[in-house]
């Protein structure tokens, strides 16, 4: 990481990974008329998930177990959400408290108050040829953990499924018209359970990127509030794909500007740049929120 | 929402469904490989083992979970979605510190109340920053509260290692307010302060409030489904909600100040072990009624004041409590789905 714009490159797309991630994942989910609150604690339940399976399983273990813990906290919140048509907001609170007060118990339990070995296997970045030797934007985005790539994946992928489709168009009448959508023959209850599932993966994954490509250890409550930024950054991207993937790398550059202050080295208090991705999330959703239309039966209970 | 603010039977379902929670959080813990035995045991101890335990453990931690309990009640009721009450908490736990420990020559009957006064000020500012984004900007709450959470745990951290920190300098907390800045206890034996008589006062007031006043009325016409509220009530909707928002905001702000005045005497990073988060399961398991709250505030601060002595003697992490919290959560959303398939409710 020779100059500083580089290391802030490298840092904003670092730091936008897990959020683009969880975003992405919210996306499909809002798409199908559904507001996963409960995404904070999907995170954060990734997060311990890629603990325990990279301390048995190495790093595919963790990004498996990552992936494995989000979906299945994910249906928890779908049985509420979809099956019994609970309040989708309070239903998310309770599934991150949830998430807060199982993964603080087991890890205590299973790691002591010592916490976990600092020994669990991190997920090294990865060169592409060629694309990592272009000058200064070479190694920020072309350097980075395996989950970025993954990101670089999905964007285009849901782009095309979402508005190519026939099961992408099936999924954006159900968030826009439930019952028309039933009554056009859509099952309506099953797409929403793709959706939280898919997001529930996702956001598993952006969990496991902390642990496994950022940290390399697990703390309780890591999350640190990245899932209700991730869904911030799903209005901020207009419910685009595209738009989600800008919107990340806008927070991760918001994180990212710490470092780049910091080796400035400007005395600013340090709280100034942990809050500093807080306040602009309440600036831009500010700026936007009223100006965007979200679907049309987001977080809506409904009888489809 | 209005769903939530509605109708299960009997008052023992509550202590029953909590009791059943804990059984079940109980087989976790064996699983997970602890003593579930010598944790329940310590449980029961910390909570209502004794009167010390039910006065100086059980009732102090219930105060703040009372106010911030209300706080969240009366929010919902008006269909304001604030789960902001931790930040509004920890900021008007600020505001309070800072004025006992800048007017520290002012009588005690001025102080104490100028201390709260400045606890419900600053915390129905905090609540009001994320109610103007609400009615201005369509800012959801939820989202828009939850970063202000983050933020005020922020201000608070600057705060205790920055301006108002002690005066040696070594730890990251403000001095000990004065004597005179306190809240009295109701006897020397007993940590139980006057702030839990204000904070059940509270609970009275706005259940009386709500239920007889034609503010009140407005408050829950709101709540219950804005579109009459406004077609046939012709109720300004939104300002009917921001004035509850911050209302809400002001009541959580309070609790921190009493907090600051009854408890520790001093601002800290973790003054706050989450009772604002607890406080929605508070509100929801009183079925948001604002004299409900008083019962379950108790319920909760035994939880908590037992889950202490857990932690302490028997080696089982205090967070298991959120666990219990959301398991109630969700058993109360699923409970009003299923009576609302199975029983036909006038309302």
């Amino acid at each position: 990481m020779s100059s500083p714009a580089t290391a802030f490159l490298e840092a904003t797309v670092r730091t936008a990974t897990p959020l683009a991630l969880a975003a992405l994942g919210e996306v499909v989910v809002e798409r199908a008329g559904i507001l996963n609150i409960g995404l904070e604690g999907v995170v954060l339940a990734g997060a311990f998930g890629a603990l325990v399976g990279a301390t048995n399983g190495g790093i595919t273990g963790g990004y498996a177990a990552a992936i494995g813990s989000g979906v299945a906290l994910a249906l928890l919140f779908a049985l509420f959400a979809v099956a019994f048509r609970a309040d989708q907001i309070i239903t998310g609170t309770a599934v991150t408290l949830l998430a807060l007060g199982l993964t603080g118990t087991l890890y205590r339990a299973l790691y002591g108050a010592a916490g976990a070995a600092l020994s669990i296997p991190t997920s090294r970045p990865v060169a592409i040829p060629w694309l990592s030797s272009l000058p200064v934007v070479g190694l920020g985005f072309f350097y980075q953990p395996i989950v970025t790539y993954v990101v670089y994946g999905l964007v285009p992928a849901i782009s095309l499924w979402m508005f190519r489709t026939h099961s992408g168009l099936a999924l954006r009448a159900i968030g826009e018209a439930p019952s028309a959508a039933a009554a056009a023959g859509i099952r309506v209850a099953r797409v929403r359970w793709g959706a939280i599932a898919f997001g529930g993966a996702t956001g598993g994954l952006a969990g496991g990127t902390l642990v496994l490509a950022q940290a390399g250890t697990f703390a309780e409550g890591m999350s640190a509030g990245r899932g209700f930024i991730a869904i911030a950054i799903v209005v901020v991207g207009r419910w685009k794909p595209v738009g989600v993937a800008l919107a990340a790398l806008l927070f991760g550059a918001a994180s990212a500007l710490q470092f780049l202050l910091q080796a400035l080295g400007l005395a600013l208090p340090y709280q100034l740049f942990l809050g500093l991705p807080y306040v602009l999330t309440l600036a831009v959703l500010a700026g936007v929120a009223g100006r965007v239309r979200a679907p049309a039966s987001l977080a809506k209970l409904d009888e489809a | 929402m209005s769903g939530i603010a509605s109708r299960y039977g009997s008052r023992w379902f509550g202590g029953g469904l909590i009791a059943a929670i804990i059984l079940c959080v109980a087989a976790l813990l064996r699983a997970a490989g602890l003593d579930v035995t010598s944790a329940l045991e310590a449980l029961l101890r910390g909570s209502l083992g004794s009167w010390y335990a039910i006065g100086s453990g059980t009732l102090v931690r219930a105060t703040p979970l009372i106010l911030t309990g209300l706080a969240v009640a009366i929010a919902f009721r008006a269909g304001v979605f604030n789960v902001g009450a931790e930040g509004q908490f920890l900021v008007g736990a600020a505001g309070g510190t800072a004025i006992a420990l800048t007017f520290s020559s002012l009588p005690s009957l001025v102080l104490v109340p100028g201390i709260l006064l400045a606890g419900a000020i600053v915390g129905g500012f905090w609540a009001w920053i994320a109610a103007m984004l609400r009615a201005r900007f369509h800012v959801l709450e939820v989202i828009s509260t939850i970063m202000l959470n983050f933020i005020a745990a922020y201000v608070v951290s600057y705060l205790v290692r920055g301006p108002l920190q002690e005066p040696t300098h070594i730890y990251p907390q403000t001095a000990a307010i004065i004597e005179a800045a306190r809240l009295p206890r109701f006897a020397a034996t007993t940590r139980l302060h006057l702030g839990f008589a204000i904070a059940a006062a509270a609970c009275l007031v706005s259940w009386w409030t709500l239920r007889y006043t034609a503010g009140g009325f407005r408050l829950r016409a709101v709540g219950a489904n804005p579109h009459a509220a406004r077609s046939a009530g012709q109720i300004d909707v939104e300002r009917v909600a921001t004035r509850a928002f911050l209302i809400s905001g002001a009541l959580a702000g309070v609790a921190g100040a009493i907090e600051v005045c009854g408890v520790t005497y001093a601002l800290y990073e973790n003054i706050s072990p989450g009772y604002g988060y607890t406080a929605i399961a508070v509100a929801l398991l009183a079925r948001l009624n604002a004299a409900g709250v008083i019962g379950t505030g108790i319920l909760f601060g035994a939880l908590e004041a037992g889950a202490t002595a857990m932690q302490r003697d028997a080696g089982v992490p205090s967070v298991v409590v959120l666990v219990v919290e959301a398991g109630i959560i969700l058993a109360l959303v699923a409970a009003d789905r299923a009576r609302s398939l199975f029983v036909v409710t006038d309302r």
